[in-house]
């Protein structure tokens, strides 16, 4: 903590950023919340732990940070992902932000250029967490039925709130498909119909997008665990198609790239 | 009006049955796995009695996520209409906190404030509210800021303070209470000189209502604090669904080409979407113009034109926040702002 604390003043006395994206302390010792540490004064509430889950990257893109000048972000490998993900999505430019990866034995790697992003992430370790993993292939064990009743029940509890959305780094449409009214396209109502569309359709527009941060099950007040719809989206792709988001600059998005070569004939 | 009664817990279900049979539908507080949510229930063994707060509030008795208003059918060039017939079905809503049963007066005022609304009248009138005076609290609950307590009456038809692991001590509040009393009588004792206050949470209060709707007129205009309060708010709709007391919808039609339903469904003034005006123009066109109309309604408006507060001190608002917006916290650093 000390470490982090060290690294943001610094980044903030020499004027290589004007605000530090971190976490505070929250209103219990569980809950982490968001800092924006503008002052070395300021950064020295900065905080890293358990609780401190959030894929702050999200902040990057939202209007009222950006006009607080250049930031500084702390987080994890997928915070990390988000920003190559947004480079490969034309959202960010190159050494726009200055990353603090904090490793999970306390390591802190300080990135900004997307070519150091690349080759930081080409070594860290891929795949699911155990947790993650676990669950995913229970559910994939159960029959079509099982498995259907299981999702119905939990979608039944989805209050419409967008929590999911507004938490998701990788949910940043200016015009979301729910906010296209005109006619409109997703029931708003939390029927079993409106709720499935919406959780489909948003799992849909993540695929081969989602950088695996959880934030949208963690967001949930419902506990929904969108997260796992997301994570067997990504491999869908990766077994499919061989992309995994957020590790190059490259666009590599499965579902809206279109190549001459494609090995299936229909689409050429 | 007020008598008090000793009820006993384990008489709970012969209760519940008497009301069942009353034709009263029970909702409660039921465990879900980690989460606590008000659902319908046949036998207090479904009930989470001992619990600081429900995920979703119980607004739904009255208010719920979405809710038909009328039907319609294109015939030729007419259209045949509708309206939604009001829910009647007689509930006993059981274990409510105080807080929740206060927030029904300022569902009231606000759905009754000009035009009558069949759909929310109807049900609060057929609406029993047995609450459950709290015995303990946590670091989001702040009812004593808002006019309200752990063992506040306001709201509930009878009140059920657990007094130790056998005993509630039953505050019979109104006729609707009294009736509850007539449907099982046996069940009743009297009650001698058992008092709640020594078995009742401790919240202590965090800030002065009256002081918050004094200063907000003129923090209005104070950008930077509306600014600086919300940096980390994500524009989601969680305080809003959650919140007891907030009662903005969106008029919805699900229709096809041969009709449709017009629905009234949840809506919340974080989103962006709520104030788009058809020009394109937004008039809070930022996250922080959201988030002073969600204090300033709550504080502000409501107190001035319909005489109640919107906020109940409940915290789930803030429990909820997947970033940790603490509305108690703010509301105290607005009324302790210098002008």
């Amino acid at each position: 903590m000390e470490a982090l604390q060290k690294k943001a003043k610094a980044l903030l006395e020499n004027g290589t950023v004007k605000v530090v994206i971190g976490f505070a302390a929250g209103t219990d010792a569980q809950t982490a919340r968001p800092l924006f540490a503008r002052t070395p004064e300021q950064a020295g509430k900065l905080i890293w732990g358990e609780s401190c889950k959030q894929n702050l990257a999200t902040y990057l893109l939202k209007p009222e940070v950006k006009a607080l000048g250049k930031a500084a972000v702390v987080g994890r490998v997928t915070t990390a992902r988000t920003v190559m993900q947004y480079a490969a999505e034309n959202q960010i430019a190159d050494d726009a932000a200055v990353l603090l990866i904090v490793s999970d034995d306390g390591q802190i790697t300080e990135l900004a250029k997307f070519a150091d992003l690349e080759v930081y992430l080409a070594k860290v370790p891929r795949g699911l967490s155990p947790e993650a993993q676990k669950e995913i292939e229970r559910l994939q064990a159960m029959p079509l039925e099982q498995r259907w009743a299981f999702w119905s029940a939990e979608m039944s509890r989805c209050i419409k709130c967008y929590a999911c959305r507004a938490a998701c780094p990788m949910c940043y449409c200016a015009r979301c498909i729910t906010e296209v009214n005109q006619p409109q396209w997703i029931p708003v109502a939390t029927d079993p119909l409106g709720n499935l569309e919406w959780n489909i359709v948003r799992a849909m527009h993540l695929a081969g997008r989602c950088v695996d941060c959880g934030s949208c099950s963690d967001a949930c007040p419902q506990g929904i665990r969108l997260d796992l719809l997301n994570r067997v989206l990504a491999q869908e792709v990766l077994t499919s198609f061989g992309g995994e988001a957020g590790y190059s600059t490259r666009k590599e998005y499965a579902l809206s790239t279109f190549k001459p070569d494609d090995k299936e004939e229909f689409i050429r | 009006m007020s008598e008090t009664r000793i009820l006993q817990k384990k008489s709970l279900g012969e209760l519940f049955a008497k009301l069942t049979a009353a034709g009263q539908r029970l909702l409660a507080p039921v465990k879900e796995g980690e989460l606590l949510n008000f659902a319908e229930v046949k036998s207090p063994e479904q009930v989470a009695l001992d619990y600081i707060q429900t995920r979703s509030s119980a607004k739904l008795a009255t208010f719920p996520p979405y809710e038909p208003l009328l039907r319609y059918k294109f015939n030729g060039k007419d259209v045949e209409q509708q309206p939604a017939e009001p829910d009647k079905r007689p509930t006993v809503l059981f274990g409510a906190h105080p807080c929740d049963a206060a927030s029904f007066a300022t569902l009231k005022a606000v759905f009754t404030w000009d035009s009558p609304d069949a759909q929310f009248e109807t049900r609060l009138a057929n609406l029993t509210i047995i609450g459950l005076a709290c015995t303990k609290a946590d670091a989001y609950c702040f009812c004593t800021s808002v006019g309200g307590s752990p063992g506040d009456t306001r709201g509930s038809d009878m009140l059920l303070t657990p007094l130790d692991a056998e005993r509630f001590l039953v505050e019979v509040l109104t006729p609707k209470g009294q009736a509850v009393v007539a449907a099982a009588p046996q069940l009743f004792t009297p009650a001698g000189n058992e008092t709640k206050d020594k078995v009742l949470a401790k919240v202590a209060p965090r800030f002065s209502a009256d002081k918050l709707k004094e200063k907000l007129p003129a923090a209005f205009g104070n950008n930077a604090v509306w600014v600086e309060q919300s940096l980390r708010c994500l524009g989601c709709g969680a305080c809003a669904f959650v919140c007891p007391t907030c009662s903005c919808f969106d008029i919805q039609d699900e229709r096809n080409r041969e009709g449709g339903t017009r629905l009234r469904c949840w809506d919340s003034c974080g989103f962006s979407l709520f104030t788009l005006h058809a020009s394109g123009h937004n008039p809070r066109h930022v996250q922080s113009e959201r988030w002073r109309q969600r204090v300033m309604h709550k504080f502000s408006y409501q107190p001035e034109r319909l005489g109640v507060l919107g906020c109940v001190g409940c915290g789930r608002c803030s429990r909820t926040c997947p970033v940790d917006m603490n509305l108690a916290e703010h509301a105290q650093a607005l009324a302790e702002m210098k002008a």
